[in-house]
């Protein structure tokens, strides 16, 4: 065919790279983010991200709630590890408040923050090992984050989207079934997770994969924000839990990983030492908490009248406790003026709140610091000049959780 | 790998006896570089806060970074506060600086007139700071003068309001009026001319946000 014959549209002999919609590469990317890769041949050259599809205003709506009515908002955050959510936004509103809390309550949290860590980085983990052509491994290892959701579930009653504790502790004790379930998880878990890691470690072909896609040095982690196992996979031993500890984290005893390239294998084995680390700190936790004895071990909230709910059989018989009970609930309580930052050490970063009180009911304004959402803007400079499939494997191993990208 | 992993493993649980630079170390510092300029020095729950004026705000942040003592390189939280009390400087926006090295938080703020909310963007000094402006303009409206790239991020590009400012109340969860028999509120009830919070709705007059979308 002669070229006079082929109509082109104006413009397209210059372009020489192909613009590709890449996704949705898992379930979790169905429709939540569009990533637009400018190819040449299957090298990226360029990347556009739009994120906002999952907004959802929370910083809007917190501004006309009471507080214990932002914890379910919480929830909605990082959903693979909302307890860490939920705790840190009690631990924020007790700063705020001034409240002091047990030191059971401290405990009964971190075993409650470590296994949503675990469940996280099982989940980030076993994804990379989906994303890369191992669905084995995912599969396997689903069945305990089952057993975690279980203990919540006898905990709070939920799964999911947990709405655990409340300001000042928890809204009932730890039953039996919970601890022994957590013993189950303590006994059972290494041995399957030491299988995971004989999988995926040593793996010649995942090793190929992951090894050298998507890095990052220190300095530029630093520089873009990034916090938690990603910034630590590049080098930086920064963590919150040692840096500003938080709900008792000084009385524990545990390492933290670091990785020297910051690249997807480095990722991905910083998360799974974290996990033996929080298997650690979860076995501490409950030896420190089975230390309690008699009435101390019937502690599991502060004194928090005007925060927390009073028991329901005193509600039906008495009058103060029926008065807070219903000012609780309609939010007629008025916080201290103040200004707070408080962060946790999330499941993928440093999740931050930033709360202002004016001594109204409600926040006067709230901003959540979402680790993804800092460092989702990072993608494009790991993924320069590589090739197509490690798009894919970089944004599965930054552990992107679009409902906290977009709060 | 595994075996170069686990020979960086270090324990920190010596990190805070380095802490060493203190409030009032920085709060000198600063002072003897700006002079009245940097003013309103607070300790809200032990951090930190102060402001400078708006357009001093870059030299600020580059002092905070560059000074040998002062290293506050890591820029963990930037976001707006809308205070419509405050006639000429309605806008704040706020940076929450961190000092790994020292481990030590900071609070710095600046205020902006919201007719004309020009503030310098930090984009030069961290990269991080590109989405959380943009974030912080999507909301409060605040133009960072000089980004690579001010867009909308979370929201749609076609809104045209700034939607955490406080003149945008959150609709009443209460109210009758509305025509939104999807979502079970109705209907018809007290349908017409209802007065609400949000001033007297008439049918022909209601609009919806998005509906002046070309």
């Amino acid at each position: 065919m002669s070229e006079q014959h082929i109509k082109l549209p104006e413009g397209s002999i210059e372009k020489t790279t192909t613009t590709l919609n890449l996704g949705p590469t898992h379930p979790a990317t169905h429709g939540v983010m569009q990533n637009i890769l400018e190819l040449d041949g299957e090298r990226i050259v360029s990347t556009e991200q739009t994120i906002g599809y999952i907004h959802r205003a929370f910083e809007k709506i917190a501004e006309r709630r009471p507080l214990y009515q932002i914890t379910p908002l919480t929830d909605r955050l990082n959903y693979c590890s909302s307890p860490i959510n939920n705790m840190g936004w009690h631990i924020t509103c007790e700063k705020l408040l001034g409240v002091k809390t047990p030191k059971r309550v401290d405990y009964l949290r971190i075993i409650i923050m470590e296994l949503a860590r675990i469940s996280d980085h099982l989940i980030c983990n076993s994804i990379v090992g989906v994303d890369s052509g191992a669905y084995t491994g995912f599969l396997y290892v689903m069945q305990y984050r089952e057993l975690i959701y279980e203990i919540y579930e006898e905990v709070c009653g939920s799964r999911l989207t947990t709405n655990i504790g409340r300001i000042g502790g928890f809204e009932r004790n730890f039953n039996d079934i919970a601890f022994q379930k957590l013993e189950k998880f303590l006994k059972e878990f290494p041995k399957v997770w030491k299988e995971f890691e004989n999988l995926f470690n040593r793996n010649r072909i995942f090793m190929e994969r992951t090894i050298g896609a998507g890095p990052i040095s220190a300095e530029r982690a630093l520089n873009y924000g990034f916090t938690g196992p990603n910034l630590r996979a590049a080098g930086v031993d920064y963590d919150v839990r040692i840096h500003s500890p938080y709900s008792s984290y000084e009385d524990f005893q545990f390492t933290v990983p670091v990785g020297t390239t910051g690249d997807c294998y480095d990722r991905f084995l910083v998360r799974n030492e974290e996990i033996w680390q929080s298997m650690s700190l979860l076995e501490q936790a409950y030896k420190k908490v089975q230390e309690f004895k008699g009435a101390e071990a019937e502690i599991y909230h502060a004194d928090v009248p005007e925060y927390y709910l009073p028991p329901k059989e005193d509600v039906y018989t008495k009058m103060e406790a029926l008065i807070w009970h219903f000012k609780i609930i309609m939010g007629e309580i008025d916080m201290p003026p103040g200004e707070v930052y408080q962060s946790v050490e999330g499941a993928n970063g440093e999740l931050g709140f930033y709360f202002i009180s004016d001594g109204g009911r409600t926040p006067y304004r709230l901003h959540f610091r979402r680790p993804c959402f800092v460092y989702y803007q990072a993608y494009e400079e790991l993924t320069k000049g590589a090739m197509l499939s490690d798009a894919i494997i970089v944004m599965s191993s930054l552990n992107l959780i679009a409902g906290e990208m977009d709060a | 790998m595994q075996e170069n992993l686990n020979s960086v493993l270090r324990s920190l649980s010596e990190w805070p006896k380095l802490m060493s630079l203190t409030n009032e170390h920085i709060k000198q510092r600063l002072t003897e570089k700006f002079g009245e300029q940097v003013s309103a020095f607070t300790e809200p729950y032990g951090m930190l806060t102060f402001e400078s004026p708006k357009e001093i705000n870059l030299k600020v942040l580059n002092f905070l970074f560059d000074d040998e003592e002062l290293r506050f390189r890591f820029l963990t939280d930037l976001c707006a506060v809308h205070y419509p009390d405050k006639p000429g400087n309605e806008l704040a926006v706020v940076y929450h600086l961190h000092n790994l090295e020292d481990n030590i938080r900071i609070r710095y703020k600046v205020y902006t007139d919201i007719n004309k909310p020009d503030v310098y963007t930090a984009t030069g000094l961290f990269s991080t700071a590109n989405w959380m402006e943009r974030e912080t303009y999507d909301f409060y409206g605040v133009n960072f003068v000089g980004h690579p790239n001010l867009k909308r991020i979370l929201n749609v590009d076609e809104m045209d309001y700034f939607p955490l400012r406080k003149q945008y109340p959150l609709e009443d969860q209460s109210r009758i009026d509305k025509d939104d028999e999807m979502f079970g509120r109705g209907g018809t009830v007290g349908f017409g001319t209802e007065k609400t919070d949000h001033g007297t709705l008439i049918e022909s007059h209601k609009t919806n946000v998005g509906d002046n979308i070309v």
